[in-house]
Order: structure tokens, then sequence, then C-alpha cells
């Protein structure tokens, strides 16, 4: 059933290799609505409920900030539309903060572990949780993938969502820093598409800025659109292939590290 | 892209609050959606009748209240509607408005027999 949007009907959701049935039916409410009864509408009883159809994430996903900020962690949610240069993105930021910053990486795909096969090869700890139909990751994914990572011996975990600018928006994963990436090489007026998410992202990156020119990139127009939809974000320009720019967005994380240890 | 999911955890609820009220009928089941909360209300639609199948719900009816994208100005220290986000304050056009309703997916109510 409703294979094109599928969202874990019949879907399996695949972590570290491991087949684990994704629930999506959530029972159980913990008693925290508030029942008010009344007649109207249809004959019966309405009862008042004021629930977040997200809630079961959103509490997961506190329980998530909680563990991770315990242990001392930066948690980054990396989200992109497909082909905007999330892997190289993360594999040359962890690559390059050898020395400074313990990185370790989840991954989360539809299919494949093609993406975790290329962090592996470069030598940074990664578990890929394979989606399916899912078209994003969740809380409790996130939560069972990340007890496959040896957390005490990481400074930054860097969650690298499914490529899609839809449906990542919703789902609250416990990070510290919602990053979302724009390569040179799509359209300057991405954040204007894609609003929900660009708006709930704390950190923007323009990436592949070394293919700007071939690409015909008008800059000044796309960090236009970018301040207009992330007007609360902080934006780097980088190329992870050539090392342009990544200086800047490097040190960041240190600083945010830093900071995250005196919480 | 994720209206079955998000139907299932509102059916769930909807059919757990005519359980614990000793009804064994869903006749009405409302939402809050809002305009920037990234689904689509024909597939919460279809969604819905897909999901209620089978269960006490079956049958009953959806009630949707879309919610418009609203802000508040810094500079107005005031709430506005955004023409379209993202937007500007359409009383003194500051452009960075913090975005504070359209995001909503929320169950109100239920109506139970």
């Amino acid at each position: 059933m409703c294979k094109e949007c599928g969202c874990g009907l019949g879907g399996d959701v695949r972590i570290g290799g491991e087949a684990h049935a994704h629930e999506h039916v959530y029972g159980h409410g913990h008693g925290h609505d508030h029942p008010h009864e009344s007649h109207s509408g249809h004959g019966g009883q309405t009862v008042t409920l004021q629930r977040s159809l997200l809630e079961k994430n959103d509490r997961l996903a506190e329980q998530n900030r909680g563990f991770f900020r315990a242990k001392k962690l930066l948690v980054l949610n990396v989200v992109s539309s497909p082909g905007s240069g999330k892997t190289t993105f993360i594999r040359e930021t962890a690559a390059q903060l050898t020395g400074r910053l313990r990185v370790g990486v989840i991954v989360g795909d539809l299919a494949t572990d093609n993406d975790a096969a290329r962090l592996r090869a470069a030598g940074i700890p990664v578990v890929q949780i394979t989606t399916g139909t899912v078209c994003h990751l969740d809380a409790e994914m996130v939560a069972r993938a990340a007890a496959q990572i040896d957390l005490d011996h990481l400074d930054v975990l860097v969650i690298e969502n499914v490529g899609n600018l839809v449906c990542p928006a919703d789902y609250d994963l416990g990070e510290d820093l919602r990053v979302v990436l724009l390569s040179v090489t799509e359209g300057e007026d991405k954040p204007l598409k894609y609003p929900p998410l660009f708006h709930s992202a704390n950190v923007a990156v323009v990436t592949k800025s070394d293919m700007a020119a071939a690409a015909g990139f008008d800059r000044s127009l796309a960090l236009f659109n970018l301040q207009r939809a992330s007007h609360h974000a902080r934006i780097f320009e980088l190329s992870a292939k050539t090392g342009d720019g990544m200086k800047a967005w490097l040190d960041y994380l240190v600083e945010r590290q830093a900071a995250g240890r005196g919480k | 892209m994720h209206e079955v999911s998000i139907m299932e955890s509102a059916v769930s609820m909807a059919v757990e609050t005519a359980r614990k009220s000793g009804s064994d009928r869903v006749l009405a089941v409302r939402l809050r959606v809002g305009v920037l909360s990234g689904v689509v209300p024909e597939a919460l639609r279809f969604a819905f009748d897909v999901v209620c199948q089978g269960t006490p719900a079956e049958g009953s009816a959806l009630e949707m209240e879309l919610v418009p994208a609203g802000g508040w100005c810094p500079v107005c220290q005031a709430d506005f509607e955004y023409a379209e986000f993202p937007g500007e304050c359409p009383r003194c056009h500051e452009p960075n408005g913090e975005l504070r309703r359209g995001r909503e997916l929320e169950i109100t109510s239920v109506e139970i027999s």
C-alpha cells in the first residue's frame, strides 16, 4: 500500500545491517491529555485533546538530546537535497578535525550503504540506517543507531539525514545544530521553495563553491534568499573538495563543541 | 510525503481516546494543520480513509482546520500574518520576523459515540 509515499507501512528499517520492523502505530498516550467533553457535530460526545501528532518523536528527541548532552557531544543533523554533497562534506569535516575533535557519523539512506562505506574507508566510525521507504530519519532510529557507536570516544556526532528537503523538517532528532546544505549546482531559489526546512536550520552551508562559475551560480541572489528563509542561521560558503572555506566552518565546530562542554 | 505515519498517529490517538471513554466508535477526528507543516491535506485525507479501515474510526469524518503562516515582528513587537513565507511584516516591511504559526500538526478533538 502507498508505495510512493510509503513512510513505514510495510517498510523495514535496517540499522547497522540489522533489520527492525519500523513501528509507526503509536499507542499508549501517557495521560497528559485533558479531556473536556461536550456534545456537538456528528451527534456524539466531543473530547478535546490538543496533542501534537509528532509528540512521540518529540519526546524521544528530547531523550536523545539529554543523553547526548550528558556525553558532552555536539550533535549535527545534516539535511539537504539528494546530491548536495552531504557525504563529502561530512567526510572532509571529520578528516580535517583529526587531532582537534573526534567525529562519528550516523548515515541515513533509503537504500544502499554506499555513503557509509565511503566514510568508513576514510577511517570514520559510522553506523548506517537504511530506511527502506521512509523519507526521513526519526528520533527512534537515531537512538538505536547511536547505541551501536562508542560515543564515549567521540566529541561530535554527525547525523546525515535522508536526502530530502521536506519531511526531515518535522522530525527533531535531538540534535544541537540543524545544518542545511545548498550546493551551487542547485537553484538559487531552493530556500524559497522549501522554507520550513531552511527556516528551521541553525547553520546553512553553500557547498561545491569550486563549481560556482561553471554552474553559473548567482551568489548574491542565493545568499539573499538564504537570509530571507534562514535569517537565524549562520551561513558558510565552502568547497569540501578543494578545502576552500573549510577553516571557518571547522573553527566554528570547535568553538561550539567547547561551549557545549560547559553545559 | 509522510502523511500515512502522521495519520496513523492521529487515528491511534482517536481510537485510544474512545476506548478510555468507554466508547467503541469514533465519529469524527479534528486536526489543526499548518500550511508550512510539510504535509499535504489531500494526502492526509487519503491516508485517513486507508488507516481507519478495520478500526473503530472506520467511516468517521476528518475535519481539518488549516492554520496560515503567522509571525512575530521584532520591530512592531506584534503578531502578523505572512502574505507569503518567507516574507516581510506587512506593517513595517521588516524581513526578519519569527515564524510563530503554520507548522502545526495537532489533533484537537475527537467525537465519539
